[in-house]
């Protein structure tokens, strides 16, 4: 380095010349940081029986209010329901689900009777629920094209592949296509009060709002370009298992028709579970104080369309009101409970073996 | 990975082969046209031919060089066409991608297809991107440096325009001559054949290539014709051959033929390798031969060491359990659909029900595949990985690793067994350089069997430590049982300078601040303290006897001859290279040194040899002397000699008075002289004695010269291959004795009292580590004899010193004198060296030297022929030295029988102190506390290894020793099985007296290198490896370098432990590359044991801080975070997993495709890096001072295999609380398959997350940030798709979910009820078990919070009190440190 021949120690005394100017930066020293020199300030959780047990008394001390709170809240929620899928040979939709099928054509009616014990008093929800129907099957869940029911054109006659077998008719396209819009469940439930001097009158099922508004608003549209649904569809055929196309699902109503038919917003939203209700109807509360639903006997008008007892299902009509945590649960409350009075527990535990074991323990690692 | 790397490697070599073979039949066809007349040209084919490109053998060179690779070089992988497709290529021979790929391609298939097709390619395309960015990265800068290199000007030699022409480096073709000035650096492998240094020698710095910073010096061809003269590349006619390209940097072979058909041996000293610089000659011309891909310092590229750490394949079989999970998941999965389908004939939701329940079955198994894939956990690869860079970022920025001096950092050469650093169980460790400073100094010596115990020497040495240690003591604070290794010294009865050498062992800071500039600039091997070597008083009275022979004593003359022979073989025994600050390297500038005239010198010798030895009037009593002088005279005035060593020979000459049957060393031939010459030396010796006032005054005006000139050039710098030759020279010097300079055929030594001397360099015969000597052959200009001087080993010497038969009697009383000088010196720990003499007859050096030629010039074993050449003509040496007359009687009784030619002189033995590196003891006492065996593997003598053993308290008292030196491998294996019964009774006593402190009397086992190898041989292995197991430590000496790494092997292989070797020699080179970890340290021998390391420190001290600090971090990191990534993707996959049992088994998930893969890809990546990048599970300043910490953290629960399971079945439980409590909150109601998955993944995230911090032993706010993080990435994205995907994601379209979701308070409820829950036994028996069984980590962790202050105010004291009782009482017991802890 330092002793070559003049020139190259010229040329040397030049570079060390340089290189203490810039020594500094040409250092390989390591810079003196707390972060490279891994010695940032750091919080040293060690987790002991002493340290983690007010963790433990303090889970338990908030969780067990807020259980008995959602325990309460669940136990104030009224639910009826009522299976009228008609196994039994008495129950009175016996006939119609033994004889129904999809290629049955004339509607088969059935009557349920029921008697609600007590009433129901704010907005009062109402449900149709499916047993063992997998709605979540992989297959059946991608069976749908989100293009064609946001009305996109070239989806509407073209629908994606997903849709298989149920994607074309023939030649034609089918509107909606898919298996979640094939299986739409159609029966049509109407709720009639029979008042003490059993004079029948029907209740009034409002039918809008039973969506979200997001789907009803922004995922799902009718083709555009044509007001008159008809036309829109013209090029498109029904799904199989449909009796009437899908310009037909609400004739009464056009803001309700079509792909934007609540009915059919909420069946293609699909449930998570082989167990599950959906919104059909919602009985709005009357001003006042009368309750939305009273006490007494009701009759249930089923327009039994829908067979399921090819997978061993079942249907149910459900009443519920609902609360801020959603429907009747007891389980969050009871689970609320049950944690917060182990976590109780556990800080029990750990409080005695704090004092059994960790005093101890100190006093022996601390050389005097 | 790594068998794809050996098929890359393979192919790669295939290829190589493939194109080596086309050329060589080439070269072989052309080689047997030219060489019809030449059989061995055709014997040894694997060479080839070049032919100057200078225009005149145009034909011949179009031929032949066709196919050699041009001079431009491409190190990319790849060019700009060639990335996209050979990147892929590469990638894909990744496992990890060839998964990723495989089930990418399975989602393709329509049966099975779990999500869209482009979602499963996600996280391929991620890896496969950022990978090829960095490659391309990587490649783009190898193109530019490629271009600059290849861009690099360079004048060349063209034959059209008969000059040199500035050419590209690109352009430079073999054959081609090139013109390189000073500091120009060496386009390509060329031979040397011009150099404008008058004696035809050029000095390269090979910085470049090996980072030794020394100049090596490179020779003209020899006989080159154009020597000295300007060269021109027109008149060379001659062709070269030369072997075919290889990796060897020291090797280089073939022969130049002349036109007239005389053949010129080529050797590595001939050839300027490329990359090298061109230092301190102005110009040379060399010839290219090797050019571009094919030179030899390309051929040594290889890219970084690939080695798989322990965890990396113990973390396979946790992924091979993975994969049996995944298995039996998707067969429940596949068995289930199965049932399923076979339970329903038909149904509305059913899509597809032609397929029978069996084959959907099968289907489902596949997809399952796809939808469970994150559960193998491989992108835990690319993770690692990504933690290794972070680690090995901390580890190369520890500033505690730092050398200030060297300004060296630690290199991490390997970037994939960091946390191997924490698993050692066994280190073996080279002893010089790497235990000690590998800066010796000249310590003390004995000639003529006489000892110089240089007390003044050893006191410089001790007062300068002294010095330091002032500063030592205060700078370290836990410099323990200072006093009790003096005590352990003091035991074994070993004497002063063993606590001398111990006193070495602070730190050299002072030293290295003081000289720090100073030593930048004096270059290899020149500490301030191994130039300041005090002379020894009584050897200075002798020399000065030489140069004052008014001197009152007179020494034996025949021990001076050897004083003066030894310090003559110290000064140019050896390959220094001489240069001054002032002056160019290796200039010996003989118009400054007071060469004086021949006649001057005449004069002087005259004057001198006479006025000393008149006293003793040698002549009188045998008429020798005169016939000596007088045909040195006649010598003189022939002009036939140059210079001379006159003292030597004189004293020789005046030996023979002493003992009158002996008679000097004189050829026939100068007997005959005798007679011419005598009548004028007496009239000299007449005109001398006339004058013997001019004389006197004529001497001291000498000796003031000399002594002015020395002040003159006393900065003179000595560059040394090795340190103890530049002890050695710089102890000559001490004594005047100085090496001035050094060409390549002759040596300028000042002597004292003479002035300066050329002495012809014949031969230098290098060392090398079969041999143990270097020798030198050079002509004694005043007797004309070729001399060789021997320098090595003292049992190599010893050996080869035979004993003359007649007069056994008292040569051996000099040898046995000296044996135990040498003896003494070993113990005291001092290297030792012997230098010897031979004196070598014309014809039988004729001889000789005609077979050396013929090995020098044959191009296929030339290394064999030399080494042999080498050993026959150092196997006649005698032991000489202590026994003068002996010797020449023998060699006068061998002249008259005409039987053996030499004569020898031995010269004496050194001892040379290494002192140990700073913080060593210490070192190895907290190696050893953390448990690790530590092995010392040394070539040194057994006294010495245990010497420096005991100085750096691998041993202490109470240890016992167990010695093996076995002469038989029969007694070998009688004395292990006695060791064995000895070390069981021994253990058996201490389990008897119960206390447990073994450490109290542990085994040593010190084991020669010849018992090493017969304990390595098969039948013994097995009681070797009993008996080192239960020894404490062991110490190989006297062990070569292959039994080196047998020894690492045999541990390594034998015991299955993970093995550390640490050395800095090339000597330890394949022990390094043996043992699981190599560390290189980056000392005074070069640097091959660095490029061989995985981590190259510069001080052995550094290696407490990587073993004990960073290995223990590392490994707990990659434990922790390897399970910790298990963990998260068992919980996660688990989730769907649990889904599939409601959803008829069909591969549904509940979650957004989208979210589900970024999940693992994005959201919860970052975590697990930090976790494993950032951790500390203890404080760096606990885990220094509890080195038992380390082997803890093995045993503790991070590792051990059941883990594994805990954290599965944690994962389990977590998983299941986290499925089935939004499952029971929404089980009949009319939640949506997305809507159920969102609190779902919500919570998972959570758990996961804070799972991490449990787990985690520290949180800084990078933590917080990086968790903050992932959970804004994770709720920003869901936010975003839920509030703007209205067709994004088909079929399962997230629209409003989210955001509907999180405006309602069950999402909340249900989030919070199942982290808490998931979390709760884990926070429980975590602090259970923290609790109940503390931990040893945990304990010392406490302590260290609770106790920290307490203790820093206690160590203050006791460092107070001890540096007090230390003033007052050096060798006084002290208590310790950790009593006082106690």
């Amino acid at each position: 380095m330092m002793a070559s021949s003049y020139n190259a120690k010229e040329e040397d005394g030049h570079h060390s010349g340089a290189s203490s100017g810039t020594g500094v930066s040409k250092n390989k020293k390591p810079d003196n940081t707390a972060f490279k020199q891994q010695r940032l300030p750091a919080w040293q959780p060690i987790l002991t029986a002493g340290s983690v047990l007010p963790a433990f008394f303090v889970i338990g001390l908030i969780f067990i209010p807020i259980g008995i709170g959602l325990y309460v809240t669940s136990n104030n929620i009224k639910e009826f329901e009522i299976d009228y899928t008609g196994v039994s040979s008495d129950s009175p939709c016996y006939n119609c689900a033994k004889n129904f099928t999809w290629n049955t054509t004339e509607p088969c009616v059935c009557t349920v009777n029921f008697t609600l014990h007590q009433p129901f008093e704010s907005n009062v929800f109402m449900y149709y629920g499916l047993s063992n129907f997998y709605q979540n099957h992989r297959r059946y869940v991608k069976s749908r094209d989100d293009r064609q029911l946001n009305g996109d054109l070239s989806a509407l006659t073209d629908p994606s592949k997903e849709c298989e077998p149920y994607r074309k008719s023939g030649d034609v396209s089918i509107a909606p296509c898919g298996a979640i819009a094939n299986s739409l469940f159609n029966d049509t439930l109407v709720l009639y009060y029979v008042d003490s001097n059993n004079s029948i009158s029907e209740i009034p099922l409002v039918k809008k709002g039973i969506a979200w508004w997001t789907d009803k608003h922004v995922k799902f549209r009718n083709p555009a370009g044509n007001s008159n649904l008809t036309l829109a569809f013209k090029d498109t055929a029904k799904p199989v298992n449909w009796a009437k196309p899908v310009y037909e699902l609400d004739p009464s109503d056009p803001e309700n028709n079509g792909f934007i038919n609540e009915d059919f917003i909420v069946w293609m939203r699909t449930a998570a579970l082989p167990t599950f209700r959906k919104l059909y109807r919602i009985i709005q509360k009357k001003s006042g104080a009368t309750p939305t639903l009273p006490n007494g006997n009701y009759m249930l008008n089923i327009t039994y369309n829908y067979p399921v007892l090819s997978f061993d299902g079942r249907k149910r009509m459900i009443l519920s009101t609902i609360s801020w945590m959603g429907g009747k649960n007891p389980f969050l409350g009871i689970a609320y409970i049950t944690v917060g009075s182990i976590c109780f527990f556990l800080g029990v535990v750990l409080l005695i073996i704090h004092h059994k074991y960790d005093n101890r323990n100190t006093s022996a690692d601390i050389p005097s | 990975m790594e068998r794809l790397r050996w098929v890359q490697h393979r192919c790669q070599q295939l290829l190589a082969g493939d194109s080596r073979r086309g050329w060589y039949s080439d070269g072989l066809h052309n080689s047997s046209l030219l060489n019809t007349h030449d059989p061995r040209g055709r014997v040894c084919g694997r060479q080839r031919t070049i032919f100057p490109r200078n225009g005149l053998h145009q034909q011949d060179y179009e031929r032949v060089s066709r196919n050699y690779k041009s001079n431009a070089i491409s190190t990319t992988k790849y060019t700009l066409l060639t990335f996209i497709p050979m990147n892929l290529f590469e990638q894909f021979h990744r496992a990890a991608n060839l998964y990723f790929l495989f089930l990418t391609l399975l989602n393709w298939v329509p049966v099975v297809e779990a999500f869209q097709k482009e979602i499963t390619m996600i996280p391929l395309l991620v890896v496969l991107i950022i990978i090829a960015i960095k490659d391309a990265l990587e490649d783009f800068r190898r193109y530019l440096f490629d271009k600059k290199v290849n861009n690099n000007v360079v004048r060349v030699f063209c034959g059209t325009q008969k000059s040199y022409i500035d050419q590209c480096w690109k352009n430079v073709r073999v054959g081609d001559f090139v013109h390189l000035s000073c500091n120009e650096i060496i386009p390509a492998d060329m031979l040397l054949l011009y150099s404008s240094d008058p004696r035809g020698v050029c000095y390269i710095e090979t910085a470049n290539l090996d980072g030794e910073t020394n100049l090596k010096q490179r020779q003209v061809v020899s006989d080159f014709p154009l020597q000295g003269e300007e060269f021109t590349p027109e008149s060379f006619h001659s062709r070269i051959e030369c072997e075919n390209p290889n990796n060897d940097l020291s090797r280089f072979r073939g022969y130049m033929e002349h036109s007239n058909g005389v053949r010129v041996g080529l050797h590595s000293g001939n050839l300027l390798l490329r990359s090298c610089t061109i230092r301190n000659t102005e110009t040379v011309v060399g010839i290219v031969v090797y050019a571009g891909h094919e030179t030899k310092a390309m051929m040594n590229n290889s890219g970084p060491r690939y080695k798989r750490s322990k965890l990396e394949k113990h973390l396979n079989t946790d992924i091979l359990w993975c994969v049996v999970l995944l298995f039996i998941m998707c067969l429940t999965a596949a068995i289930g659909h199965g049932f399923w389908m076979n339970s329903f004939e038909e149904s509305i939701f059913q899509v597809d029900t032609e397929t029978s329940p069996a084959l959907a079955g099968f289907y489902i198994f596949w997809t399952m595949v796809i939808v469970l894939q994150v559960l193998i956990p491989i992108s835990l690869y690319v993770s690692i990985e990504i933690v290794k860079l972070g680690q090995i970022y901390f580890i190369h920025n520890d500033l505690s690793m730092y050398n200030e001096q060297l300004d060296s950092r630690i290199q991490c050469r390997a970037l994939n067994i960091t946390e191997d650093l924490g698993q050692i169980q066994y280190l073996f460790s080279d002893k010089t350089g790497t235990l000690t400073e590998n800066k010796m100094v000249f310590r003390c010596c004995s000639i003529f069997g006489v000892e110089y115990p240089h007390e003044e020497n050893a006191r410089r040495l001790e007062v300068y430590e002294s010095e330091n240690s002032e500063t030592a003591v205060r700078s370290v604070t836990l410099r323990s049982g200072y006093s009790g290794k003096s005590l352990s010294c003091r035991s074994l009865s070993c004497n002063r300078s063993s606590v001398s050498l111990h006193t070495l062992t602070a730190e050299p800071m002072e030293e290295d601040q003081l000289s720090g500039h100073v030593q930048l600039r004096t270059g290899a091997f020149c500490s301030r303290m191994a130039k300041e070597v005090v002379p020894d008083p009584a050897l200075v009275k002798k020399l000065n006897w030489l140069t004052n022979h008014s001197s009152s004593e007179t020494p034996s003359s025949m021990e001076l001859t050897y004083i003066t022979d030894f310090f003559l073989a110290l000064a140019i025994c050896n390959s220094v290279v001489v240069s001054s600050p002032n002056q160019p390297r290796h200039v010996i500038p003989e118009e400054r040194t007071p060469l004086k005239s021949l006649e001057e010198i005449k004069l002087m010798f005259q004057r001198f040899s006479f006025s000393p030895f008149s006293a003793l009037s040698p002549s009188q009593i045998k008429g020798s002397p005169h016939s000596f002088k007088s045909r040195l005279f006649i010598r003189g005035k022939r002009g036939s000699l140059t210079l001379s060593t006159l003292v030597s020979n004189t004293t020789d000459m005046s030996g023979s008075s002493q003992e009158n049957d002996s008679k000097p060393d004189l050829s026939a031939r100068e007997e005959e002289e005798q007679d011419v010459e005598d009548q004028e030396t007496e009239d000299d010796l007449r005109d001398t004695q006339t004058n013997p006032d001019e004389t006197r005054q004529s001497m001291q005006d000498l000796t003031r010269q000399v002594e002015c000139v020395e002040e003159i050039t006393d900065e003179l710098v000595y560059e040394a291959e090795s340190p103890d030759e530049a002890a050695l020279v710089h102890a000559a010097r001490a004594y005047r004795c100085t090496l001035r300079g050094r060409s390549a055929e002759s040596l300028l030594v000042d002597l004292p009292g003479i002035g300066s001397l050329a002495i012809q360099l014949l031969h230098i015969l290098p060392f090398d580590s079969n041999r143990k000597r270097m020798s030198v052959v050079v002509r004694h200009p005043l007797t004309g004899q070729v001399v060789v001087f021997t320098k090595g080993a003292d049992s190599v010497i010893m050996d080869l010193a035979e004993s003359p038969t007649d007069q056994t009697e008292v040569y051996n009383h000099i040898k046995e004198k000296t044996q135990k000088h040498l003896d003494a010196y070993a113990r005291e720990g001092l290297r030792t060296l012997c230098i010897a003499k031979k004196v070598l007859k014309e014809d039988e050096y004729d001889l000789w030297l005609k077979a050396h030629m013929l090995a020098e010039s044959s191009i296929e074993n030339r290394e064999e022929l030399l080494l042999e050449s080498a050993q026959r003509l150092e196997t006649n040496l005698t032991l000489l030295g202590s026994h003068c007359s002996s010797d020449l009687n023998h060699s006068i009784s061998e002249l008259k029988y005409q039987y053996f030619k030499c004569m020898r002189v031995f010269s004496g033995s050194t001892g040379i102190v290494d002192r140990l590196q700073e913080e060593v003891p210490e070192t190895i006492a907290a190696l050893q506390r953390a448990r690790i065996k530590v092995w010392v593997l040394t070539g040194d003598k057994q006294e010495t290894a245990i010497n420096i053993a005991y100085a750096c308290k691998l041993l202490c008292a109470s240890d016992k020793l167990l010695t093996a030196n076995c002469g038989s491998k029969d007694a070998c294996a009688a004395l292990f099985e006695d060791l064995i019964l000895e070390v069981q009774s021994g253990e058996s006593l201490t389990d008897l007296t119960g206390n447990g402190e073994s450490m109290s009397s542990s085994f040593i086992l010190v084991i020669d290198g010849r018992t090493l190898g017969w304990a390595l041989e098969d039948e013994l292995r097995s009681n070797f490896l009993e008996l080192s197991q239960r020894c404490k430590a062991v110490i190989c000496c006297r062990s070569t370098p292959l039994q080196k790494s047998q020894v690492v092997q045999l541990i390594r292989d034998h015991l299955g432990v993970m093995t550390l070797a640490v050395g800095d020699g090339a000597n330890d080179v394949s022990m390094i590359q043996v043992a699981d970890v190599g560390v290189g340290i980056s000392g005074q021998e070069g640097m091959q044991a660095v490029m061989s390391s995985d981590f190259a420190i510069s001080r052995f001290k550094h290696l407490s801080k990587l073993l004990l600090v960073h290995g223990h971090w590392c490994y707990s990191r990659l434990a922790n975070m390897i399970q910790y990534f298990i963990y998260k993707n068992v919980m996660y996959v688990n989730l769907l997993f649990w889904y599939q049992f409601f959803c008829g088994f069909s591969g549904s998930v509940m979650t957004n495709s989208w979210v589900l893969i970024l999940f693992n890809l994005i959201f919860t990546s970052a975590p697990p890096l930090i976790y494993g990048i950032l951790d500390q599970d203890l404080p760096a300043v606990t885990l220094m001072e509890l080195p038992e910490l380390y082997q803890d953290a093995q045993t503790s629960k991070t590792c051990v295999p059941y883990m594994f399971w805990i954290t599965v079945l944690d994962a389990f439980y977590q998983s299941l609380v986290c499925f089935f409590v939004p499952y029971f909150a929404y089980a009949g109601s009319d939640v949506g398959v997305l809507s159920f998955g969102s609190p779902i993944n919500a919570s998972a995230l959570f758990i996961i997350l804070l799972h991490q911090v449990i787990e985690s032993n520290t949180l800084t706010w990078i933590h917080v940030v990086v968790l903050v993080l992932s959970c804004a990435s994770y709720f920003g994205f869901v936010l975003l798709l839920s509030g703007f995907c209205v067709t994004c994601s088909p079929p399962v379209n997230p629209l409003g979910i989210e955001l509907l979701q999180m405006s309602h308070s069950l999402f909340y409820i249900i989030c919070v009820l199942t982290t808490v829950t998931a979390l709760l036994p884990r926070l429980f028996f975590q602090a259970l078990h923290n609790t109940l069984h503390p931990s040893t980590v945990l304990k010392s962790a406490h302590m260290d919070t609770v106790d920290s202050e307490n203790y820093c105010r206690r160590m203050q004291r006791w460092n107070m009190t001890h540096s007090k009782t230390n003033r007052l009482s050096a060798g006084a017991d002290n208590p310790g440190l950790e009593p006082s802890l106690a």
